[in-house]
């Protein structure tokens, strides 16, 4: 029983993957061009910032930066708990 | 603890790697570069600290609870920062062109860059900075100590 839904889990995984693999873009044109567009005519003025990486890091996409930071603290915790029994 | 020659090099090179650090976090929103770099090359420059002298000598220089003090303040004046703008939104850039801190009116096109603009985009830049040094700065000291008491004891 618990191999069938594996490999169900498995036959629905792998076609979600070759769905995207389908789907995807050739190499060299974006996915969404009319957001390079934006982000490029639009990053200066609204983030006032000369560096449109930064915009994007922190202004647009600020909610993504929160989750990598969320991820190197749990880094952090998880290095603590690791050598928490040394330190003891 | 490293040779002479290795500790004379770091006291050459440790002020110039961390003022580095802290210029690519303070210039983040002008020249390539932000927090997160910034705050893992002042990381490296702990690092290369931590080898040169050994566990024993930085453990009094650099500690561990006041790197994680620091951890903790970046990461809330982050989430704080990002929710002074919840007026508008979340993470909305409220001192952008406000004429107070960091809010000098944006030069449009191919210009050198004013270090006062940009808004709340620096600040965030400052918290996620003091948290990425702490954070991996914490890492590598934790790391030393597991390396020292796993091979002495």
């Amino acid at each position: 029983m618990k191999n069938y839904i594996a490999f169900g889990a498995l036959l629905v995984v792998s076609g979600f993957f070759l769905l995207s693999a389908i789907n995807m873009h050739s190499f060299g044109s974006p996915s969404e061009e009319d957001m390079d567009r934006y982000f490029i005519e639009n990053a200066q003025e609204e983030a006032s910032t000369n560096n449109v990486v930064t915009s994007i890091v922190f202004d647009y996409r600020g909610f993504d930066t929160l989750g990598e930071a969320t991820v190197l603290f749990t880094a952090v915790v998880g290095v603590s708990l690791l050598f928490r029994r040394l330190i003891k | 603890m490293m040779s002479k020659i290795v500790r004379t090099i770091t006291n050459i090179l440790y002020s110039s790697i961390l003022i580095f650090g802290f210029y690519v976090i303070m210039h983040g929103h002008l020249t390539p570069g932000g927090g997160f770099q910034g705050g893992a090359v002042v990381a490296s420059g702990i690092a290369l600290v931590l080898i040169a002298y050994g566990y024993d000598t930085i453990k009094n220089w650099i500690k561990k609870s006041n790197l994680s003090i620091l951890e903790s303040i970046g990461a809330v004046s982050f989430i704080g920062v990002a929710f002074l703008g919840i007026g508008t939104t979340f993470f909305y850039n409220f001192l952008a062109n406000s004429g107070s801190l960091f809010g000098n009116p944006t030069v449009i096109g191919i210009n050198p860059g004013d270090l006062n603009t940009a808004g709340a985009l620096p600040l965030m830049s400052w918290a996620v900075g003091l948290k990425v040094l702490a954070g991996l700065g914490s890492i590598v000291l934790l790391m030393a100590y597991g390396i020292k008491k796993g091979d002495g004891e």
